[in-house]
């Protein structure tokens, strides 16, 4: 790989490889207050390589590869160079990582308790974490949260916030100092941009919280909250780790505890304003 | 059939089952249901009662008839039927969470 940049995400290392610089330029830029793995050793390597040797040059294609890889994964043109990093960090984590539960789930901690948001594609979970931050809770991730099976604790995992086509413009009005990434409008996903989660996430990114609260939220009906019982929280966790499987009774314990100890609420929203508003209420009736 | 089914019982052949080893399961109680980590094949379950029921009886090998008069005596069954029984333990034998005594 000619173009390398390493870092580190809450206690995950990665070591980037790209064999154009423009990616890595990028990555670097975005994550220049993040520190280098421990050790100088990164838990995952990431690379994006060209899809033929000779499309580097002619038609630039991006392949992501890894350590563990999706043989259905298509080619990203260079101009998505980011994203394709992004991605490709994401995959490595999502189905490399032993240590951690991983939940595919936003969280945001205050007074040392988290609340974790999980749901799927469209719910509305890095919005609502990036409007919780704007409003000044620490954000732990907009993407996975950690599950320590060992003390129950989550982890932050705090990479940069991946914000989609609405919640781009809204992102930008309520957060108008924040930096952000290259606006990535034709993605496979809608439109794209990356903000980079601020400097008290950044700098408590190796604090663990106690989860307190588990919201599944649904964007786009009238607000409503309905509590989920254990049983039920557990069958949507376990759809919503992306390691459940792999790290068998060790995921298993730690999931049947979480949902033993923390209450779940389902809740629908119809507007992001009103979504932050019945968030911070349950909060508040739970806490 | 029914002489058939009797004659079976008198021979002894009607199957005793027996529960998985405890250490070979990991039972959690969540609420009306119960999660089950089986550890041989690595799978969850979730079931609802009776299978903690019929899985804390199964720790003496019975069989199903034995099993329904047990279930009988120690809880209130609406309509006892060794047939949705013998189903029943047909699946849990399936998947490993009971066996053939």
């Amino acid at each position: 790989m000619r173009h390398v940049h390493s870092l580190r995400i809450g206690p995950v290392g990665f070591r980037i490889g790209s064999d154009w610089r423009a990616p890595i330029d990028q990555l670097r830029a975005l994550y220049r207050d993040y520190p280098a793995p421990r050790d100088g050793i990164a838990d995952f390597s990431v690379r994006l390589f060209a899809a033929r040797p000779w499309r580097r040059v002619l038609r630039p294609s991006i392949t992501l590869g890894g350590d563990f890889v999706l043989p259905e994964a298509a080619p990203l043109p260079l101009a998505l160079g980011l994203l394709a990093a992004e991605m490709a960090m994401n995959l490595q984590l999502a189905l490399g990582g032993r240590r951690y539960v991983l939940l595919h789930a936003s969280s945001v901690e205050r007074d040392g308790r988290a609340l974790v948001m999980t749901g799927i594609s469209g719910a509305g979970k890095s919005t609502l974490a990036a409007l919780l931050m704007a409003r000044g809770w620490r954000l732990m991730g907009d993407e996975f949260a950690l599950l320590d099976p060992a003390t129950g604790m989550i982890h932050a995992f705090p990479r940069l916030i991946s914000l989609k086509n609405e919640s781009v413009p809204e992102m930008e009005r309520a957060l108008p100092h924040a930096r952000f990434g290259p606006l990535m409008p034709d993605t496979p996903k809608g439109a794209i941009r990356h903000l980079v989660p601020d400097a008290a996430a950044i700098a408590a990114m190796e604090v663990p919280a106690t989860p307190a609260l588990i919201l599944f939220p649904r964007f786009g009906f009238e607000a409503a909250a309905r509590p989920v019982g254990p049983s039920e929280a557990f069958v949507r966790l376990t759809q919503a780790s992306t390691n459940y499987t792999a790290m068998g009774e060790r995921a298993f314990g730690a999931l049947t505890g979480l949902v033993g100890r923390v209450p779940g609420i389902a809740i629908d929203y119809p507007s992001t304003a009103e979504g932050v508003a019945l968030v911070e209420r349950l909060w508040g009736e739970a806490a | 059939m029914l002489r058939d089914a009797r004659h079976e019982r008198e021979e002894g052949a009607a199957p005793r089952y027996v529960a998985a080893a405890p250490a070979a399961l990991r039972i959690v109680a969540l609420d009306s249901l119960t999660a089950i980590f089986h550890r041989a094949s690595g799978i969850t379950h979730l079931v609802e009662s009776p299978v903690p029921e019929l899985l804390d009886l199964l720790r003496e090998p019975m069989t199903a008839d034995a099993l329904l008069e047990r279930l009988a005596s120690a809880y209130d069954m609406i309509d006892p039927d060794v047939t949705v029984l013998a189903e029943r333990l047909a699946e849990l034998e399936a998947v490993g969470l009971i066996e053939r005594a």
